[in-house]
Formats: structure tokens, C-alpha cells, sequence
């Protein structure tokens, strides 16, 4: 269940609770989110939409422990994280959270296999065991056959698959996407969104995903936008009503 | 190592700039490694200089002779155990460049001053009876094809008119150690002093004592230089090492002008090895920023980057010190006489490994703190 009023039960995976962040520029302060809440279950998909620098992506790194908010907390399955130091975040971040880029990142000097690996050297982990794990991640995206190539022997789509076998193999309590599809066609876009959703339906991942599309949002359970720092339900924000009482 | 094959891959991403990095490098070592060689060259005397030997020059200086009197008058000094007195002899066998120092020596003293010098018991007892006998260091004569036995004629112009002295090689001496000096040639006193003109006839070009204990040096020094004080021939004593030092100041301050070349190879090698790793980590910034997303820590990037820079350091010290191994022995063939022999020991090729390992880790420790203070966020969104 997806709530943006801080209402929740509290046995929310993810609670967000009065989330501020404020940049300065040039001696003025923009305030980016403005005392956002939101709570998150176990295998909720959640979908966010908004226009550019409405602070989805901002949203995005303050959840993935990347960024620090200037106001209220992010607590995941019972870890406060808004208060960590930058290296228990860190490690808080290899345990706890999968990175979908738009524009992939893999390195581009390692094969498919090595990339997926990556997160993996950080655990202590055997390199049998390692392997396995990677296979396994590379089996659920369907790229087994593809393991020893590098990035710029794959498509596009491929790449992306490759980013999120990446992602899980830790076996992460959730998955960040950003943009995940924005930089593939309609054709790749459509199978790397059933392959996310197939994450969600069958092994239970939560997935929070920043887009642009709405075809793609629209794939998530709840989509919902962010304006001028605030969340809005989609199915409210039709009828008019935004989460934390600003109109 | 876990991240081997990151650390590897990222070396070999750019693989010109690698070999130019490894070859600059490498050459920078050379250079390095040449001028350690030869500041050791200079300062061999000075290293292998015993504790227990004073030398006594003309305080005028050292091309100043003293009376042959001089030797009893020292002996005489309590502390003084043994003394034998040399004398330059300085001519040219063949022609200029064949250049070999050539010492006019005392034969009932030296090999008691000089332990260190070991020539055969049979080969030692000829030349003390021969009085145009000659001994050759082990280098000279493979230089020049000497065995024992040869006639060597040697020309010389600085006692009298020129002429052409022939000696009998009696004997061929080795050094207990390997990278003792075995370039001299050594002739006997007396026949020296027969054959030259009367102003030189009873002179010492320099005097070696030994003493019973190298704790009564300074007392011996001062009691030598104080009984010939006010006299024609004022003496100066002092240590083997200083005066070995002296001798290789002559040449100009070489260990000043090493250490200057050195620094400037140092700085060069730093600004080439930390230049390439800050254009590295500047094209991987990106890269650099997911590894920290998906958890690698700050001090795992520094290590990746000091990592990297050290494998580089090392390959380029590497080759360096494979191209002096080769080059410095022919050098030292080439300008054999011109210099003392170069000798790459070693002792040198390991510190050469330390220094380029130092350079490497210290080069790379700027770009590597770079990366390590970077915010992901912020690198991510210049991706």
C-alpha cells in the first residue's frame, strides 16, 4: 500500500516522513521537496512522473542514500538512513539498495559477467558462489549467453538488462530506477518494463522509478507526480487534491 | 585480490597512453639509476676508506711532494702502527685515452697498509725482487689483455723530458670486495726514484698510516701536522674517507649536482605518472560515481586509483631498471678511465624498485583523494 499523507501503519518498508531538501544558488534557496511523505510496502511498485526539476531525481538519490536531506528522515526496513555517516551509508547502500541508470553505466572495460559481478566483490562472498549468483542474475534477464561480451558488444536493450542483472544479484531490499527506459526504443522499453514487472510479480522486489513516459508509468501499481516539492497521487490529482495540504 | 581484473582492465584502457606513460617512465629511471651509479662511483672511495688509516698530503696540496725523511719521523708517533708512502706517477701507456691510475708504491709497507688488495704470495715475492716489476689491478690488465709476464711500456713526461718506462707485469691483484678498485698499476719506489730528475729524487707524494686504533686518529692528525708545522713541507692529515672525498670534489660537487638532476627526474616523473592518472580518473568520473552508488567505499577508490598508478610506476621501474642493467656496463666500458668503473649493484636495483613504487603510490595520491571526495550525486548527473 502506497500512502503520500504520512499515514501509514509504520511496518512500511520504506517511510519518508516530512523530507525537505534546499539547494542554494547563488545566494538563493530553492527548496526542491517540501516536507514530502511516503510510505512504501514490501513489492510495491511506485512510479514517479513530474515535469524536469520538479526533484524526482533529487527524491531518488535522497532514497538511495546518495544525498542527504536538509529536513526529515527516510527510514528503510527499520534503518533510519538520514542520520547514517558517509560510510555506513555506503555500506548501507551495497545491502540495501539496486541502482537503475538511464544511461546504463556499466564499464565498458569489463564484460557483462564482470559488471554484474561488481557488487558482489564488496560481500565476502567465494568466487564459486560468486559465479552463481551472477548466472543467476544474468539467467532471470536473459542474458546467460551474453556473459563474456562487453557493453559495447550489446544493444541498448541489453545493456539495460545488464544494469539490472547489476542490480540484483546483491538481492537488494529494493530497486532505483531511474529513467530506466529513456534512452530505448518503444520495442526494448516495453521488455525491459516486463522485465522490472516480472521482478515485482515474481520475486518479490520493490521497485521506486523515476520516468518521463507515461506509457511506462503507467506500468507501475501507483504513479505518482511531483510538483513544486510535493507528491500527488495520480488518481487525486485529477480530482484536485495534493498530499500535504497544498493546493 | 578481488578487483584484479578492474585494476587490469582499467590500465589497458588506453593502451598508447599507457606505453608512453611506462616509456617516459622508464627512461626517467634510466637517467636515475645513471646518476646513482656514478654519484656511488665517486663516493666508492670514500665507502670502502678504512677507519683506522690517516692520509698525510702537502698542505700546499696534493701535488706537492714531502722529504722521504718524513716516513721514520711518523713512524716514531705512539698509535701509528704501520706507514708506506705513494707517489703519482701519471703517464700513458699507448695513447691518452688508455688512462689507469698508476701509483709508485713502497713494497716493504703496502700490503700491510692495504690488507684489502690480495696478490698472490709467488707473484708479490717477483716483483719485490724485480725492480722494474709492476703489479695490475684484475681491470686494467683485462682491459688491456695483460697477463703476467708481459713487458709494459709506459710513456711519461712529468719527471723530465719524455721517455718510455718498461715494466715486468709481476703480478695481477684482485679486491676482497667485488666492487673494490681494481684499476691501478703499481710500480716500485725505488726504481722510481733512481730514474727521476734530483728535484724529485727522496720525495713521497702522499703518506698512508695505520693506527693501532682508529680512536687515536684525531691525536695522531694533530701530533703529525704540529711536529711539521713552520717547516718547507707543512703536512696535512686527515682521514682516508675525507681525504677521498676531497679527491672526489676535485671533479666538481657531483653529489650536489646529482641530487639536483635527481630531484628534477623525481618531480618529472611525478608530474608524468600523476598527470595520466588524473586524466584517468577525469574520463571515469562516472564510472567512479556507480561504483560508490552500489557501494564501494571511499577508501577502496583510493586504493583502485593508487593501485592503478603503482602497477604503472612499477612496469615503467621495471623496464628502466632492465634498460640501465643493460646500458650501464657499456657505458662504463666506453668510459672506462674518464670515470671510476660503474657499478649497478644490487642493493641499487632494489632501491630503483623502492623509488619507483614510491613515485608510484605518491603520484597517485592526489587524483586518488580527487576521486574519493567526489559526490556521487553529482558525478552522476555529468554522466
Amino acid at each position: 500500500m502506497i500512502r503520500v499523507d504520512g499515514q501509514g501503519s509504520g511496518k512500511s518498508l520504506i517511510q519518508v516522513r516530512g523530507l525537505t531538501k534546499t539547494y542554494r544558488r547563488g545566494g538563493e534557496e530553492i527548496q526542491v521537496l517540501q516536507r514530502l511523505n511516503l510510505d512504501v510496502d514490501k513489492g510495491d511498485f511506485v512510479g514517479f512522473m513530474g515535469p524536469s526539476g520538479s526533484g524526482k531525481t533529487t527524491l531518488l538519490n535522497l532514497l538511495g542514500g546518495l544525498d542527504v536531506p536538509s529536513q526529515g528522515s527516510i527510514t528503510v526496513d527499520g534503518d533510519e538512513i538520514t542520520h547514517m555517516s558517509g560510510s555506513k551509508l555506503t555500506q548501507w547502500r551495497a545491502r540495501h539498495v539496486g541502482f537503475i541508470f538511464q544511461m546504463y553505466n556499466l564499464i565498458p572495460v569489463l564484460t557483462a559477467f564482470q559488471n554484474v559481478e561488481l557488487p558482489l566483490l564488496l560481500t565476502k562472498l567465494s568466487k564459486a558462489e560468486r559465479r552463481k549468483h551472477v548466472e543467476t542474475a544474468l539467467n532471470v534477464v536473459g542474458l546467460t549467453n551474453r556473459m563474456n561480451h562487453y557493453p559495447r558488444q550489446l544493444s541498448g536493450g541489453q545493456e539495460q538488462r545488464v544494469t539490472i542483472a547489476r542490480a540484483i544479484v546483491s538481492d537488494p531490499t529494493f530497486l532505483l530506477c531511474d529513467e530506466p527506459t529513456g534512452d530505448l526504443d518503444r520495442k526494448s522499453a516495453d521488455e525491459i518494463m516486463a522485465l522490472i514487472e516480472e521482478l515485482v510479480a515474481n520475486h518479490g522486489k520493490t521497485v521506486l522509478m523515476v520516468t518521463h513516459d507515461a506509457v511506462v508509468a503507467a506500468r507501475a501499481h501507483t504513479t505518482l507526480h511531483l510538483d513544486k516539492g510535493v507528491l500527488v497521487e495520480a488518481s487525486k490529482l485529477e480530482q484536485g487534491v495534493v498530499a500535504g495540504g497544498v493546493a | 585480490m578481488k578487483f584484479r581484473s578492474l585494476i587490469f582492465a582499467n590500465l589497458f584502457r588506453k593502451k598508447v597512453r599507457l606505453t608512453l606513460t611506462i616509456g617516459s617512465f622508464a627512461i626517467a629511471l634510466v637517467l636515475f639509476t645513471f646518476l646513482a651509479v656514478v654519484n656511488s662511483a665517486f663516493s666508492r672511495g670514500i665507502d670502502i676508506a678504512g677507519a683506522d688509516r690517516l692520509v698525510i698530503v702537502n698542505r700546499i696540496g696534493l701535488i706537492q711532494t714531502m722529504p722521504i725523511s718524513y716516513d721514520d719521523q711518523v713512524r716514531a708517533i705512539p698509535g701509528v702502527k704501520f706507514v708506506t708512502h705513494d707517489h703519482w706517477f701519471g703517464g700513458v701507456y699507448q695513447e691518452e685515452k688508455n688512462f689507469f691510475p698508476q701509483f709508485v708504491i713502497d713494497v716493504e709497507n703496502h700490503r700491510k697498509v692495504y690488507p684489502e688488495f690480495i696478490v698472490p704470495d709467488d707473484q708479490w715475492n717477483t716483483f719485490v725482487k724485480d725492480q722494474q716489476g709492476a703489479i695490475a689491478g684484475a681491470t686494467t690488465a683485462k682491459r688491456f689483455g695483460w697477463k703476467v709476464g708481459d713487458r709494459i711500456p709506459i710513456k711519461n713526461s712529468l719527471y723530465g723530458p719524455t721517455k718510455t718506462w718498461e715494466f715486468n707485469l709481476d703480478g695481477i691483484y684482485h679486491t676482497a670486495k667485488a666492487d673494490g678498485d681494481q684499476g691501478q698499476f703499481w710500480l716500485q719506489w725505488k726504481n722510481f726514484d733512481e730514474n727521476v730528475p734530483a728535484v724529485v729524487k727522496s720525495t713521497a707524494g702522499w703518506y698512508i698510516l695505520k693506527l693501532d686504533s682508529p680512536d687515536d686518529a684525531v691525536r695522531v692528525a694533530k701530533t703529525i701536522d704540529a711536529k711539521f708545522a713552520n717547516s718547507s713541507y707543512e703536512t696535512k692529515t686527515e682521514t682516508e674517507s675525507a681525504f677521498a672525498a676531497g679527491f672526489a670534489k676535485q671533479f666538481g660537487n657531483i653529489e650536489f649536482l646529482i641530487l639536483t638532476i635527481g630531484s628534477v627526474v623525481f618531480f618529472t616523473l611525478l608530474l608524468v605518472t600523476g598527470n595520466t592518472m588524473a586524466i584517468s580518473v577525469r574520463e571515469r568520473t562516472g564510472e567512479l560515481a556507480v561504483l560508490k552508488a552500489i557501494g564501494v567505499t571511499d577508501g577502496t577508490i583510493l586504493f583502485l586509483v593508487l593501485a592503478e598508478s603503482t602497477v604503472i610506476a612499477l612496469f615503467g621501474g621495471l623496464l628502466g631498471l632492465l634498460l640501465a642493467w643493460v646500458a650501464i656496463p657499456v657505458i662504463s666500458a666506453a668510459v672506462t678511465g674518464l670515470l671510476p668503473p660503474l657499478l649497478l649493484s644490487k642493493t641499487m636495483l632494489s632501491l630503483g624498485l623502492v623509488f619507483a613504487v614510491f613515485v608510484g603510490v605518491v603520484s597517485g595520491l592526489l587524483p586518488g583523494i580527487s576521486a574519493m571526495r567526489m559526490r556521487v550525486v553529482n558525478a552522476l548527473r555529468r554522466v
